[in-house]
């Protein structure tokens, strides 16, 4: 089981944790929402929890609960610019539709 | 779209109704019902059904299937397929009297009752969780996300260990459990907010096994549970049984196989039904005997054999009324709850017994679910969104509780009855000289001997400082709350030593044994994405099958017969894979239909187009 960052994610989220001041890392995760049935939670970890499972990818901390794992295996999270927008994009092979705002996706 | 890092626990953005659903989690069957548009409502499965039978059973391959689809397998496979499960709820073996009338394998332990299944030992919690589960799974599909708080229905009559279990069910099954409802309770808040009226009410609620009543007085934006009895084997199940020895006397029947058993109290059964809405009832059946059963039924007849089940239901609504201290004159009205409540006898003997007709607008099968539904709604905080009223809920303790005193005999703290949530004190004293701690046992029950009674809890309290007898001052309080989960704690007053116990019931569940399943739950969670997967793809089949049937009768003509037949051949290939359990088979076919009714469905635009263009100008066309 794995999740990775691209070298640009892994930049924001070193930046975006100390100019928070705290946190152990990011916590990455599913929750049954939106119009497709599934949507990611992208989040400051504040601590570990029983049921969560953590990786390193150059230095940051992902954190990510059992129940989640699943859906996530596999995934690469890279943050980008698209137009005016900036921010963090699941590539996760795992999903087979997304609904039309890419909000929420299926598995 | 790109997202961005948030505050962990963050709300969810902000939408305008949380999604709350009212359980009401049956002995025969259950539901669920919510409030989407501010108007309770029961949700429907896919195929539009209402009550999910509360059966569930574990397959061959490690699958779990719980209702409709577990009820053929009760006969066949009963070891493996629990039905009435809330019968066994919080119970231990010594509890259900002679295990043996159940058709499972019980496991030898001494705290709740396990199940021996092919897939291991499973507790009534667990079991029970399934069904929540899928009125879960459910209600998220119709409210089209994840259920931010639940209200769980009980029996009134249900102890403490049976009211946790449910709620450690409702919490296995990745439920927020707002609070625990009687169900009588829930009955009045559906008809008493849905109308408005105050006064004294009284519930009286016959279901498949069960029967329960209640009085509630309903008075300005306050519901208050008066008194409450019950008889837990009484119910619709026993006028089955009724019919049943009626068709064995008429036929002089010999001893008969348990199919054919099976087979006359169906048939009983459905007279019964019959009987709610016709003068007389046909009871025709084909024995494997060879033998032919074939009977009518009237009206009169099925009142004369059921008249004193409907007699005893009228003593616990005796005793109700006495506790609650009220005549038959200052009763308002009457609501009948459970699907047995339809036979006319029964409406007839409770309109003459409080000489007034009784309350049948809502269905009694969902009256219960919908009160629950009203409830949560309210707690999730979408009250101030509708223009309800603001009200509060007072409930009842079941039973009486209280303490272990000198020789075995109880001292009642808790009166039965008494509203919740509440906090009652009473101060005890050691009983000998120099003692220097007190052994607390709390129990459960009517009784005045401690031995008839059921122990709930034992703490003990250290440190008293060596006095005479009768010096120490011992507070002790117990407290329970809107759940009607009780906490006891005992408090030396002169050197302020203190013990306490939130109860685990005798026959709950250790926090060792929350944990494990919990982490059971975790290691599951592949099979769960997967039976999401599959579910999910079933309903997109579903969908497209509905879909291209809808165009076929539309636009058919637009294909020649081989193109039809192709279709034709996808789609019967789709629905029989809906069917099955291969989530790759299926959606293989899914692809395999949509490619071929691409060319179908382009058809139909152009010729939409063409009707859309017909009779104008191209360059009218052009400025629109």
């Amino acid at each position: 089981m794995t999740i990775q960052l691209t070298p640009s994610a892994v930049k924001h989220i070193q930046a975006s944790l100390s100019k928070r001041g705290k946190g152990i890392g990011l916590r990455l995760g599913v929750r049954t929402s939106g119009c497709s049935g599934l949507a990611y939670k992208i989040e400051y970890a504040d601590e570990m929890r029983p049921e969560d499972v953590s990786f390193e990818s150059d230095g940051v901390t992902v954190i990510v609960d059992k129940k989640s794992l699943p859906y996530l295996n596999g995934t690469q999270l890279d943050y980008r610019r698209e137009g005016l927008n900036e921010g963090f994009k699941f590539e996760n092979p795992n999903v087979k539709s997304q609904c039309g705002c890419g909000e929420s996706f299926n598995v | 779209m790109l997202l961005q890092i948030t505050e962990p626990d963050s709300p969810a953005p902000p939408r305008e109704r949380k999604r709350a659903a009212g359980i009401d989690l049956g002995t025969t069957h259950s539901l669920v019902a919510s409030m989407p548009q501010g108007v309770a409502t029961v949700l429907t499965d896919e195929k539009g059904r209402v009550l999910l039978p509360s059966v569930v059973r574990f397959g061959e391959h490690g699958d779990i299937t719980v209702g409709h689809e577990a009820l053929p397998w009760l006969a066949r496979d009963a070891a493996n397929t629990i039905a009435s499960v809330k019968r066994l709820m919080g119970r231990g073996l010594t509890d259900l009297g002679d295990a043996r009338q159940f058709p499972y394998q019980w496991a030898q332990t001494t705290g709740m009752v396990r199940l021996k299944t092919r897939v291991g030992e499973k507790n009534p919690v667990e079991i029970s969780a399934e069904i929540l589960k899928a009125l879960r799974w459910r209600a998220e599909m119709q409210l089209g996300g994840a259920l931010d708080g639940v209200v769980v229905t009980v029996p009134a009559y249900f102890d403490d260990a049976q009211r946790q279990a449910t709620k450690e069910a409702a919490r296995l099954a990745g439920l927020n459990v707002l609070r625990l409802l009687n169900e009588p309770t829930a009955a009045a808040v559906a008809y008493g907010l849905d109308h408005g009226a105050e006064g004294v009410y009284v519930v009286y609620d016959l279901g498949g096994g069960t029967f329960d009543v209640s009085v509630l007085r309903l008075s300005r934006g306050v519901f208050e549970v008066l008194a409450t009895h019950g008889d837990s084997a009484l119910g619709g199940d026993d006028f089955d049984h009724r019919v049943f020895c009626w068709i064995l006397e008429a036929t002089g029947l010999p001893p008969l196989a348990a199919e054919d058993v099976r087979l006359l109290l169906t048939v009983a059964r459905s007279a019964k039904e019959t009987l709610a809405r016709h003068e007389t009832a046909p009871v025709a059946a084909t024995l494997s005997t060879g033998h032919k059963v074939e009977l009518t039924l009237t009206a009169e007849m099925f009142t004369d054999i059921t008249r004193h089940l409907v007699q005893k239901t009228l003593t616990p609504v005796k005793r109700a009324l006495r506790d609650a201290k009220l005549t038959l004159e200052e009763i308002k009205g009457v609501v009948l709850v459970g699907g047995a409540t339809r036979m006319p006898q029964i409406r007839q003997a409770v309109a003459e017994f409080f000489k007034q007709p009784p309350l049948v607008n809502l269905n009694p099968d969902e009256v219960v679910a919908l009160g629950a539904a009203i409830q949560a709604n309210a707690l999730v905080g979408n009250r101030g969104l509708d223009s309800g009223e603001d009200w509060l809920l007072l409930d009842v303790t079941p039973l009486s509780l209280g303490l272990e005193t000198m020789g075995g005999l109880v001292e009642k703290i808790v009166p039965r009855n008494a509203g919740i949530p509440l906090m009652r004190a009473q101060e005890f004293t050691t009983f000998k000289d120099g003692q220097t701690a007190l052994a607390i046992h709390v129990v459960q029950g009517e009784r005045e001997k401690v031995a008839d009674c059921r122990s709930l809890a034992r703490f003990e309290l250290r440190g008293i400082p060596p006095m005479v007898a009768g010096a120490a001052r011992i507070r002790i309080t117990f407290q329970i709350d809107a759940d009607g989960l009780l906490s006891v704690s005992a408090r030396e007053q002169t050197t302020g030593v203190e013990a306490s116990v939130i109860v685990k019931p005798s026959y709950g569940l250790g926090e060792s044994e929350i944990a494990r399943m919990l982490e059971e739950s975790l290691a599951h969670a592949r099979n769960d994405m997967q039976a999401r997967a599959l579910t999910e793809t079933q309903v997109e089949a579903d969908q497209l099958i509905e879909l291209t049937q809808h165009a076929l009768a539309e636009d058919g003509s637009l294909l020649n017969d081989a193109e039809r037949a192709a279709i034709d051949a996808a789609l019967e290939e789709l629905a029989q894979r809906r069917q099955g359990q291969e989530l790759n088979a299926l959606r293989l076919s899914l692809a395999k239909t949509n490619r071929a009714t691409a060319e179908f469905a382009g058809r139909r635009m152009d010729r939409s187009v063409q009707k859309a263009l017909t009779g104008k100008r191209f360059d009218s066309v052009v400025q629109d």
